[in-house]
């Protein structure tokens, strides 16, 4: 198989970027996209080129460090998967890949297509826990919760913290991401005491971040690689709605 | 020589005894003390915050971009515990029992006892985190089976349990970030140790963005830094996981104990090709429902649906009837193994066997396995493109677990005082093989709960001395080494990748050094990692320079230390001629197959001090107090 990559290519977080364009061959349907990659990258070194710096940890979908726009769309063309998940099955003999970084104010690019997600840990920061120090909890089952909040906890709880959402959205929006985990913890009885305060926090820290405005286009749960569904971001605006009005 | 700091009194009192004779450092005196954590997975963010809370500063390193990617994350079935919720005769002294057994008596009796007895406390804290356990309907917890065991006493998250659990143990680090208690330093990596007058003093860490080496100095250093097994690159670990830290630190004087005992996991997906990067484990949990089978006939080519009930050897069930499909991993992956060789392989290469669950959907229904597997069968299907619900998984061995690690003793120090492994990099609790959902289990019970507790006995006494500094002028000498290091090589400029050794690596490790050894294989293994070493040093290229983003570099140094890590390991396994666990001497079997001890002789922890290149073993004998080591049978 024989595909062009067309990949950003940048420097460093000052210097100016531009794509460029690689042929390669010797590429096989079941590699997966980061394979073809990795593949890329051991004929630049042998061309005396430096590699393309990319993000990977796990590749199995887990560890959310990758995550690149292919083609346009956050992850590659498939929904809700992960860039390490794709493969060149997905993709034409012959065709021409275009591969960016995320694009975000909140997320400067570090160097081709890695960029700096680390305004997402400071989301997290302002209220992504429960404040509860080792050694203090009670028995486990003295806290009973319903298989259902469990479930729907679980469902929040997913998120990977790609950033795929706020790659994909038009206004560069950390909604889905910050909802999902107040949605969380919210919804559980430990999260119950600080419910309010995490709300604000978070919300507050989004804003502060510089990611933009949710305006319900429902384009981060597409790409999300867990589904996360934009009911958790209604959920959250209504939180801190009340909130703000009632503290 | 190796003292392992045990404490007197009967098992179940020794950490009681423990704490109560332990030193104290009172609050206003901990703020003066600074502790450094390389790795930020459950056992490095739990030690991390943990110690914050208490009142130590802390600075924390990793090198992703997140402390919340470490691979912890990855885990997927679930982490275990001694409650007995399902009142089916579990106990800490079972739960202890399984875990010593699951191990082929290689590890310490009281570290054994310590980690079962801690067990249900670190359900509640997770608990109290906010950790999305599994329920019942009433609101209590649920359990699932795993490997090894008889009992059901591992909760889960559905098919995400590490990630989880280490999300709660990352939020609880930012949580003292935000205290101003911890300051975190991703995008960092450990690249050497310094020890002064005998102590850890501090690292040296290369900033992964600009390159610049930096130093740190600390009262304390612990190293939470995971397992090693992308030794045999292809694995199913992360594919930035390496062992260089303790791999440094081992070359600074620390003891590598049971270097070879690597768990290779029964059911990850089968490699399909030379490109490939890393082999996805499906959980061990799948053997709860799912049943491994291999067509009867070898070279069957017929589709797996088309093979008759009759014309299917479910081979784990043949062989261990009261464990069947729970057999423990070593033993399931070496009946794997062992189908395979003889060929009744699967799948395009003929390197996989079935995992099959219509037997459990025509049971329980297709609504009960997608609650309990949903997220599983979805990443088998992304994966593979098959879906799994209509025809069985391949699965195959990969190489998982490092059981080995560096030396520890009770207190979880290695041989350099003030210097701590927690988690997978240290040899603590698991011998010479690892029982599934025990691994989350140990890397949380050793950062929350236990080097919080015995890390004072050591910083009592720093108190007394000398804050470190990194102006110390062996801050200087060392930066200096691994400066050289680097340079050293950028500058061989040959005409080989480094995934081009890493794979030659790879292959010999897997061949000689994983699910069966032999002597001979292991001699010639060591002479081959000789050979890679001398040529990598000669013939490797690595575009780019060292100060900028450069990942080339980063995986270049890394596969310098697990070179030399192969070579070690291979000469462990070679030492220890029996058979125990994982470690399967060929030479040294039963007429069954079976692993066969030879106690008198190896009921010891190998411990290798690093001598200018060479190895020399200590011994750490082995006392069985309590529990008398027998045959481990599982039939």
């Amino acid at each position: 198989m024989q595909v062009t990559f067309k990949i950003w290519r940048q420097s460093n977080a000052e210097a100016k970027g531009s794509f460029k364009s690689y042929p390669i061959d010797g590429l096989s349907k079941d590699m997966s996209f980061l394979e073809a990659l990795d593949h890329l990258n051991e004929t630049l070194v042998l061309q005396d080129e430096e590699v393309i710096a990319f993000e990977y940890d796990c590749r199995e979908g887990i560890c959310g460090q990758c995550g690149v726009f292919i083609n346009g769309r956050a992850h590659g063309p498939h929904d809700n998967t992960t860039t390490c998940q794709l493969h060149m099955r997905s993709f034409e003999d012959g065709s021409t890949i275009v591969v960016e970084p995320w694009r975000a104010a909140a997320f400067p690019v570090v160097k081709d297509l890695i960029v700096d997600r680390s305004g997402l840990d400071r989301i997290i920061e302002q209220g992504g826990f429960i404040s509860a120090k080792t050694g203090t909890a009670p028995e486990a089952n003295a806290i009973l919760i319903n298989k259902e909040v469990a479930d729907k906890a679980m469902d929040a709880a997913a998120c990977i913290g790609c950033g795929a959402c706020v790659a994909t959205c038009k206004n560069a929006s950390a909604a889905l991401f910050t909802s999902a985990k107040i949605n969380h913890l919210n919804s559980l009885p430990q999260g119950k005491q600080e419910a309010v305060r995490r709300v604000l926090d978070m919300a507050n820290q989004m804003d502060r971040e510089g990611f933009g405005s949710c305006t319900f286009t429902g384009a981060c749960q597409v790409e999300c690689p867990e589904g996360i569904s934009i009911t958790n971001i209604a959920e959250m605006n209504a939180l801190r709605l009340k909130a703000q009005l009632l503290g | 020589m190796l003292e392992t700091k045990i404490p007197e009194g009967p098992l179940e009192k020794k950490w009681q005894n423990y704490q109560i004779q332990a030193q104290l450092i009172n609050p206003a005196n901990k703020k003066k003390l600074n502790i450094i954590v390389v790795g930020s997975g459950l056992a490095g963010a739990g030690a991390a915050s943990t110690l914050a809370e208490l009142g130590y500063d802390i600075k924390c390193f990793c090198y992703q971009d997140s402390a919340r990617r470490a691979h912890s994350v990855a885990a997927q079935g679930g982490i275990n515990a001694a409650k007995n919720y399902q009142h089916d005769g579990d106990s800490v002294w079972r739960m202890f029992y399984d875990t010593l057994k699951g191990g082929d008596f290689r590890s310490r009796e009281a570290n054994v006892y310590r980690l079962a007895e801690l067990s249900a406390p670190l359900i509640d804290h997770y608990v109290q985190q906010g950790v999305p356990f599994a329920r019942e309907y009433g609101g209590v917890l649920v359990n699932r089976s795993f490997g090894g065991v008889q009992v059901q006493r591992t909760f889960y998250a559905r098919g995400q349990t590490g990630q989880q659990l280490l999300l709660a143990a990352y939020s609880q680090l930012y949580k003292m970030k935000r205290a101003g208690k911890v300051k975190m330093y991703p995008r960092h990596e450990m690249l050497d140790l310094v020890v002064i007058d005998g102590k850890a003093k501090g690292i040296i860490v290369r900033d992964l963005v600009t390159g610049a080496l930096k130093r740190f100095a600390a009262d304390a250093v612990v190293l939470a830094t995971g397992g090693y097994s992308r030794v045999f690159r292809l694995s199913t670990l992360a594919i930035g996981c390496n062992g260089s830290a303790i791999w440094k630190a081992h070359k600074r004087g620390a003891f590598f104990a049971a270097p070879s005992f690597t768990q290779i996991h029964p059911t990850a997906l089968p490699q399909a090709s030379d490109a490939q990067s890393k082999l996805t484990l499906m959980s061990e949990s799948l053997r709860n429902d799912g049943r491994i089978w291999v067509p009867l006939k070898p070279g069957d080519t017929r589709k797996a649906n088309d093979i008759p009930e009759e014309e299917r050897d479910y081979y784990l069930e043949r062989r261990y009837p009261s464990f069947g499909n729970l057999a423990p991993r070593d033993i399931a992956s070496r009946a794997a193994k062992e189908r395979i060789d003889a060929g009744y392989g699967v799948g395009p290469l003929k390197n996989a066997v079935y995992l099959d669950f219509q037997h459990a959907i025509d049971r329980m229904g297709m609504e009960t396995i997608k609650d309990r597997y949903g997220n599983l069968f979805s990443m088998y299907k992304k994966i593979t493109g098959v879906d799994a619900y209509q025809e069985p998984m391949q699965i195959s061995p990969a190489a998982h677990f490092s059981m080995g690690g560096l030396w520890v003793d009770y207190e979880l120090m290695t041989t350099i005082p003030g210097l701590y492994a927690v988690g997978e990099c240290n040899f603590s609790d698991h011998g010479a093989n690892r029982l599934g959902a025990n691994s989350l289990l140990q890397a949380s019970i050793d950062g929350y709960f236990v080097l919080p507790n015995t890390i004072n006995n050591y910083l009592s006494d720093s108190l007394k001395e000398q804050a470190p500094s990194v102006e110390h002028s062996e801050f200087d000498r060392v930066e200096q080494e691994v400066a050289s290091h680097i340079e050293k090589l950028l500058n061989v400029n040959g005409n080989k990748t480094v995934d081009h050794f890493h794979r030659e690596l790879g292959q010999v490790m897997w061949k000689e050094c994983a699910m069966s050894r032999n002597k001979q294989g292991l001699i010639d293994a060591i002479d081959q990692i000789k050979d890679i070493r001398e040529r990598y040093w000669q013939q490797v290229k690595i575009t780019g320079s060292s100060n900028q983003l450069n990942p080339e570099l980063e995986k270049g140094l890394r596969l310098a230390d697990f070179i030399e890590l192969g070579l070690l390991m291979c000469t462990d396994a070679l030492q220890r001629e029996e058979s125990c666990g994982a470690h399967f001497r060929e030479e040294y079997q039963t007429e069954q197959g079976e692993a066969m001890r030879r106690d008198e002789d190896f009921s010891f922890v190998s411990a290798w001090e690093y001598q200018e290149g060479e190895f020399k073993l200590h011994r750490e004998n082995l006392q069985f107090e309590y529990v008398q080591p027998t045959v481990r049978s599982y039939k």
